[in-house]
């Protein structure tokens, strides 16, 4: 197979066809001194120079494996055990794009029916689709779900002030143009009374996120009711911490319409920030106002079990210009990950990763409320992230614990002034299983060492 | 095919049907039998108006998605609420059973820019001979 496109004989005939003499006429209009710049390069390097170069620069970097850490807000350094990379990166699914002729790859198919499977279980949902880029864009989905469920009818939406500020900022994005009125605003103190207040008879859902962008978690008993009765029926979705669900009640235990979440902390690593993984679950009721594609169960004529895409109905290949989500295809792979992950753990491992997370979390709570003129805020209990009032700056604070205790570097927790102009001072800590206790007491020594 | 010759049509193959002041609307017989098994029938709420030529609903068939417009303007007074569980019956009855709205007309007018049954017949030969 020839990779050059275009042969000589084929590049005259183009350029006869648009009247130029060669293909230098074409950049005719670009003054001359900016056609050819010196880009002044160094000299090329061979294969393993650059090798090398490029090793020593990756050096300079913090190990998040091995660097204590104490940063989440949102993705999680958790522990990935090694069958989840190994599984991804046979061929068979690491080189795979979305199956246009979907039951053609039944294994593809096999696994999305498992992860939907397993997010049901996890949320306590009837359905979930194949997964979406992340927590921030499965939550704007949910939105534009509610908004559809209504007929476009309801335009009000009402988004908890602690859901994580990026996602709140993506579902700004995501809905602009449908002529959304967005409420909630971003006084993190708003209680959830305050909150349903705002809900009408014009409102599509209303959005809490728990454990919230603060770490707290919320008691949604009679929640969904509230949200109903006030909303007349408006969408009550909840955003969900997956590790925290190994613990938790379920939303769909307390009648929730919707649930998403960042996927990241069910065994995709840090991954940079990306890829990452979005989950959404709903109400059967409502799977034909839900974007991406369910995957089914059946079998054959001759009986044989069989995986099929059951449902897409909102996706462009079936409704064309008139699609409601141009969601078509899905993290396949992050989905598998999560799969693979969720399956390695099952429901007992997934507990008790999380009772580690809420364990050490609460150690490393008491540890550092006891440092002087460190408090930790608890205004309400946390799973595995909690505020910390602070005597100076956050900023100062983790330029300190970076300088390392003990030859040990530190990353600290989240700056919250970043997002909440009232909260200078205040950092958001987050323990997983990762952390040791060593980990944590250096943390805490390095606290005391800090002197404002 | 089957084809009723008191209702009026569209050239997008819905039909309408007055019923003393009102309209029954619904997709042909010839509109379901090329769409195949119909899986789902979104409908508009009673009370939603519409104007004549917009699109109130989508028919979803095992093979595609087709949109359906109103012949006539006019105001939702019910729909057939029966197609949210048995979308089937637009395939069994497509002129009876199987209708979907019925409306309150704003513009009796209108009526008379429909299709009769013979002039319809044409719309579809010509469909199928393309």
């Amino acid at each position: 197979m020839v990779y050059i496109p275009h042969t000589d004989a084929e590049r005259r005939a183009m350029l006869a066809a648009v009247g130029v003499e060669d293909i230098a006429a074409l950049f005719a209009d670009i003054p001359e001194k900016f056609r050819y710049p010196q880009l002044d390069l160094p000299e090329p390097l061979s294969e393993m120079e650059t090798l090398q170069e490029l090793q020593f620069l990756a050096g300079l970097n913090l190990n998040a494996n091995t660097t204590p850490t104490f940063l989440g807000a949102g993705a999680y350094r958790h522990w990935v055990p090694s069958v989840v990379d190994y599984v991804i990166s046979r061929g068979e699914f690491y080189t795979a794009y979305t199956p246009y002729q979907a039951e053609v790859s039944q294994g593809t198919l096999q696994s999305i029916f498992e992860y939907e499977s397993m997010i049901c279980d996890l949320t306590g949902m009837e359905v979930a689709n194949a997964s979406h880029y992340d927590g921030a864009t499965a939550a704007a989905e949910a939105v534009i779900q509610a908004y559809n469920v209504f007929r476009k009818k309801r335009n009000k939406v009402v988004l908890a002030p602690t859901i994580h500020p990026h996602y709140r900022q993506v579902i700004h994005t995501y809905t602009q143009g449908m002529g959304l009125e967005i409420v909630g605003g971003d006084d993190p103190t708003t209680t959830l009374e305050q909150l349903i207040e705002l809900a009408d008879e014009q409102t599509a859902c209303l959005i809490l996120q728990t454990p919230d962008f603060l770490g707290q978690l919320h008691d949604l008993t009679g929640l969904a009711d509230a949200v109903h009765a006030r909303g007349k029926d408006a969408q009550f979705v909840v955003i969900a911490n997956p590790i925290s669900l190994g613990l938790l009640k379920p939303p769909g235990d307390y009648g929730a319409d919707i649930v998403v979440g960042e996927g990241q902390p069910l065994g995709l690593g840090l991954n940079f920030g990306g890829p990452y993984l979005g989950f959404y679950a709903t109400r059967q009721k409502y799977a034909r106002q839900m974007a991406g594609r369910l995957v089914g169960k059946t079998v054959d004529i001759e009986g044989k079990v069989g995986y099929v895409t059951t449902l897409t109905t909102r996706e462009q290949h079936i409704r064309r210009d008139k699609a409601t989500s141009n969601i078509c295809s899905n993290q396949g792979l992050m989905a598998l990950a999560a799969t693979v992950y969720m399956a390695a753990l099952g429901k007992h491992g997934l507990r008790k990763i999380a009772e580690l997370n809420y364990h050490k979390a609460h150690y490393a709570a008491d540890a550092i409320d006891a440092v002087k003129d460190f408090s930790v805020i608890r205004r309400k209990s946390f799973f595995n992230e909690f505020v910390v009032r602070c005597p100076a700056p956050v900023e100062e604070i983790n330029a300190f614990l970076l300088e390392g205790i003990e030859a040990v570097e530190i990353i600290g927790g989240y700056d919250l002034a970043q997002d909440y102009p009232l909260m200078a001072n205040h950092m958001l800590v987050a323990v997983t299983e990762m952390n040791s206790r060593h980990e944590i007491d250096l943390l805490t020594e390095a606290l005391s060492a800090f002197d404002n | 095919m089957n084809l009723d010759t008191d209702v009026r049509f569209l050239e997008t193959h819905e039909w309408a049907r007055k019923e003393g002041d009102e309209i029954v609307i619904g997709i042909t017989d010839y509109a379901q039998s090329t769409l195949s098994d119909i899986v789902y029938v979104e409908l508009p709420e009673a009370g939603d108006a519409f104007d004549k030529g917009d699109q109130f609903g989508v028919v979803e068939s095992v093979k595609a998605a087709a949109d359906v417009y109103l012949p006539v303007s006019g105001k939702v007074v019910a729909i057939n609420s029966a197609l949210e569980d048995t979308p089937e019956l637009v395939n069994e009855d497509a002129f009876g059973e199987g209708w979907m709205l019925r409306i309150n007309p704003t513009n009796p007018a209108e009526w008379d820019e429909l299709l009769d049954a013979e002039a319809y017949q044409k719309v579809v030969e010509e469909e199928e001979a393309a």
